[in-house]
């Protein structure tokens, strides 16, 4: 996905507000963000980000492509809405940063081996297997995420929660073997693709096969 | 005055009959009092009450009367007897409010309402009926001095509210500095875009009013007289001069903008594309004359990025440059921005701010910049450099803290402040005028002798009571509006215009009926002075806050009462005491000072006296009563014009007659002053402290003499200043002054 890195970078220039706008959902806000800095007081990770939201609209209208793009920040948000509830001048600020994280993604200058960003690749190639979760094959890619040796470390630490839970018939081994699904499989394959054109259409992106395989 | 008639009332109603005994203060009344008519009321203000004060003023021929009531600020509409001189003693507020219903406390509360009946009665043998100026000038055109915005629209006002006028501008034309505006910020919903100033309208509307004379070409040589009698000589263009009778002038002279040259770090001066926002408006007005967009002022090429500096010398804590904020100048920044992105989009705007301050529906505009795609940067522009064609911008990003720069910026904005036109600043001695390289040149040209302009607070602004009175100076009937008092807009000139005219039309009103203007408007007392007596020590013509003491040929004060608002300063001031009121004076006030009944020194009952400021500190201890804030029953409180109005006789009377300690309550006093009289509570306190030295003299305790700023608000910190106060009287005793009077 380099490839788009470098026709974003082409047709933009350097005006990665104008891109912004253009590529990254709600972005067409950013503008409107008048820096008084409730966002960045509001969020309960507040000191732990690496830029605010304050900051990362500050920074795209800076033109700091670069440090934005590869940024954690956006991918620590919680979705608590705090910052989006108290915004005086109401920007979506939670949409504008999971449009951010995702774009970056599309790029492909999302941090490597981040957390969230695993996690939610993880959750998603998961459920758009069989429309349903697998609650079981999920927690055992997220555990063995980092290697073999941490995976068994993480499931160890966590063994007596699993005995609790298949006791209480929360967990079934079976699932290893035999996936739920949803009714209409197919159905769901042909929604999303669906989806995917429509965004790709509206953002000037060429269609590109995500691999909803089957 | 042999046919002086008095009378006391004493009203019973509102609890004072349950409270305090009402027969004995009747008693008093005749008897200490030696009031010809005594009637004691239930409810005197109900319309029977109010009748029966009526009929004996009517009748019984009474002249005087005394009303122990409520305080001098109730009722004043129920007790308005305008062919009688009238005193209040307040019982109620004063006394019965302030006072706990205990038994214990009865007595001394008695004390209290007893004192005051006898104070209401030796002020009122001292007080006459105020009869009304008589030096009135009956004038009823307005003086507008200035032709920008605030100017014509304080002259289409006047015009309109059925006065003429004479508006005198220095140019050659009218409009000032709005005229050059190429549009002006929006004031109409939905605040979105920059709109047309609406000058050539106003201009023609001023031209084309049989009610507004016009001298353009014109300065002020000379102004003389007092409000409802100004004489005013104006040199016109052809080198003659007119002399024009007004009653009242409003001085709307407008701003300068700061020069840009004095920001060489900015790169004023040095580069061509580098302008002050005033060039802007002139290349935008130019360019849409011309159908051209706005191009570099330089060499004349492209303007691809523009960068707006805002508070360019403004808000400088170095001292270099101005200290203020100018208020305007961040809309107008806004404006301008959109000049370029209405125009063309793809034009890159910039603004550099530290805060952005809209005013008004500033807000939305702002809104509609950013919409527009103006993008706002939080940080302080370090330097501003030439650059190829165009310039090197750095600043310090105040967000993400660190130094940035904007390369090949094709024009940068300077956004200076306003520097108000306000003429001679009469507060800097001669010896330092004449040294001065670019002597000031006067405006008004008064022939006042405290000086020929309106005396400036701070900053070069004309003195304006900002938070009560904004359009009133130092001069009565001259009043500033718009960008001379204060940096504004257009808009707030334009409002300030309309207030200012108004003001000045009650102010003619007034002094031709021979009474106040503010604060104590319509009131018919002035200040009669017994030359005889005179020393001429010009203390009064010097301490008069309003200029309104000349001096004669032989150097005796010339009062001028249509100036004077009454505040009492040179009374204060006089040391022979030849000032004075018809019902306010030095005998007045004394005479309530020396009727209270002074206990003697074994007694274990003090008396403090406070003289409060009727303004502020006495609405305060009323107020203190409503609320039932209980304080000590030893305070005899006397409310006076201005704490500038007290006299040191006062003092001296009051330590002579056994009072133990003596409180001055007046207001704020300085650069943010809340004196209604600007420096009458900033003179008080220099004179008390020299009264230290006369109470050391007298082996007296320098604590006896105390004075308090206090503001209306402090309802519950005057009564503990006053127990606090009493507490210490306590600690330190007795005076041993009792006795001797």
């Amino acid at each position: 996905m380099g490839d788009l890195n470098t026709q974003m970078l082409d047709k933009y220039r350097n005006n990665f507000l104008r891109e912004v706008e253009e590529k990254v959902d709600d972005g067409d806000w950013v503008k409107m963000c008048m820096q008084c800095g409730v966002c960045a007081g509001s969020c309960t990770f507040g000191p732990d980000w690496e830029h605010t939201p304050q900051k990362i609209f500050m920074m795209i209208r800076a033109g700091k492509r670069e440090e934005v793009l590869t940024s954690h920040s956006m991918w620590l948000c919680t979705s608590c809405y705090n910052c989006m509830v108290r915004c005086p001048r109401k920007l979506p600020i939670t949409h504008i940063m999971h449009g951010l994280a995702s774009y970056a993604h599309r790029l492909g200058l999302a941090p490597k081996n981040q957390p969230t960003r695993d996690f939610s690749m993880i959750f998603w190639e998961n459920c758009t297997k069989t429309g349903r979760v697998n609650e079981l094959k999920m927690t055992i890619s997220v555990y063995f995420r980092e290697g073999f040796v941490s995976g068994i470390k993480k499931m160890w630490t966590l063994r007596n929660i699993g005995r609790g839970l298949f006791f209480a018939k929360r967990l079934n081994p079976l699932e290893l073997f035999v996936s739920h699904g949803c009714k209409d499989k197919d159905g769901l394959r042909r929604a999303l693709k669906k989806a995917d054109e429509i965004e790709a259409r509206r953002r000037g992106y060429a269609v590109q096969p995500r691999g909803y395989s089957s | 005055m042999a046919d002086m008639k008095t009378a006391a009332y004493i009203c019973k109603g509102c609890g004072i009959g349950e409270r305090v005994d009402t027969a004995q203060m009747a008693k008093i009344a005749t008897k200490e009092g030696k009031m010809h008519l005594v009637r004691e009321h239930d409810f005197l203000c109900s319309a029977a009450g109010v009748q029966l004060i009526r009929d004996d003023i009517d009748k019984e021929g009474v002249t005087h009367a005394v009303i122990a009531a409520c305080s001098r600020r109730a009722k004043t509409e129920a007790f308005y007897f305008p062919s009688a001189a009238v005193a209040r003693a307040n019982i109620r507020e004063g006394v019965i409010w302030a006072r706990p219903d205990t038994a214990e406390a009865r007595e001394t509360t008695q004390e209290m309402a007893d004192d005051y009946l006898r104070m209401g009665c030796g002020e009122l043998k001292k007080m006459k009926l105020p009869g009304g100026n008589p030096d009135t000038g009956h004038a009823k055109r307005l003086l507008v001095v200035g032709g920008g915005v605030s100017g014509l629209t304080a002259a289409l006002e006047a015009s309109k509210t059925g006065y003429q006028v004479v508006l005198v501008e220095k140019s050659g034309s009218l409009g000032g500095w709005a005229a050059t505006l190429h549009k002006r910020m929006p004031v109409r919903e939905p605040y979105a875009d920059p709109q047309d100033s609406g000058m050539n309208e106003l201009i023609a509307a001023v031209k084309g009013d049989r009610n507004i004379k016009v001298h353009t070409n014109a300065v002020i040589a000379k102004t003389d007289g007092a409000p409802g009698r100004f004489k005013v000589d104006i040199s016109v263009e052809s080198g003659s001069s007119v002399t024009e009778e007004v009653g009242a002038i409003v001085q709307a002279t407008g701003f300068t903008t700061y020069d840009i040259a004095k920001l060489p770090e900015l790169g004023g001066g040095k580069s061509a594309n580098v302008i002050d926002q005033a060039t802007l408006e002139r290349l935008a007005a130019d360019g849409a004359a011309k159908g051209q967009p706005i191009r570099r002022p330089g060499d004349g090429g492209e303007v691809n990025t523009v960068v707006f500096v805002q508070c360019a010398g403004q808000r400088d804590e170095s001292g270099k440059h101005l200290a203020y904020c100018s208020g305007f100048c961040c809309g107008a920044s806004v404006k301008q921005a959109m000049y370029f992105k209405d125009a063309n989009p793809a034009i890159n705007t910039v603004v550099i701010y530290d805060d952005l301050r809209m005013p008004g529906n500033g807000e939305d505009f702002y809104r509609s910049a950013q919409r527009k795609g103006v993008i706002f940067t939080k940080g302080k522009v370090t330097s501003v450099e030439a650059q190829g064609q165009g310039c090197e911008v750095k600043f310090r990003d105040l967000i993400l803290d660190e130094d940035a720069t904007i390369a090949g910026a094709d024009l940068v904005v300077l956004a200076t402040g306003q520097v108000p036109n306000s003429g001679v600043n009469i507060d800097i001695p001669e010896e330092e005028v004449a040294k001065m390289e670019v002597k000031p040149v006067s405006i008004l040209n008064l022939t006042y002798r405290q000086g020929k302009d309106l005396p400036q607070l701070t900053q070069g602004f004309t003195d304006s009571h900002f938070i009560c009175f904004p359009y009133e100076t130092r001069r009565t009937g001259i009043y500033s509006a718009g960008p001379v008092r204060r940096p504004m807009d257009v808009a707030q000139a334009t409002e300030d215009a309309a207030g200012a005219t108004l003001k000045a039309i009650q102010a003619m009103e007034n002094a031709g009926l021979g009474r106040a203007a503010h604060p104590r408007s319509g009131d018919l007392s002035y200040p009669i002075v017994q030359l005889d007596g005179c020393t001429q020590c010009k203390r009064c013509t010097v301490e008069c806050p309003f200029g309104a003491i000349d001096e004669d040929e032989k150097r005796y004060p010339v009062f001028n009462e249509s100036r004077c608002r009454r505040c009492g300063t040179c009374m204060g001031a006089c040391p022979v005491r030849v000032i004075s009121f018809e019902n306010y004076s030095c005998d007045t006030v004394g005479a309530q000072i020396k009727a209270v009944d002074v206990p003697d020194e074994f007694s274990e009952k003090p008396r403090i006296l406070v003289l409060a400021c009727e303004n502020d500190a006495y609405p305060a201890i009323d107020m203190a009563g409503m609320q039932k804030n209980c304080y000590s029953a030893f305070v005899r409180v006397i409310p006076v014009r201005c704490l500038g109005s007290v006299n040191t006789i006062w003092i001296t009377d009051a330590l002579n007659a056994g009072y133990d300690g003596i409180m001055m309550l007046g207001c704020k006093h300085g650069d943010d002053y809340q004196c209604h009289f600007v420096k009458g509570s900033e003179l008080a306190s220099v004179r008390m402290s020299k009264v230290d030295d006369t109470l050391k003299q007298l082996s007296l305790e320098a604590e006896r003499v105390i004075s308090h700023e206090v503001a209306i608000t402090d309802i519950a910190r005057v009564p503990q200043l006053i127990n606090d106060y009493a507490a210490k009287i306590n600690e330190i005793g007795m005076s041993p002054l009792k006795g001797f009077a």
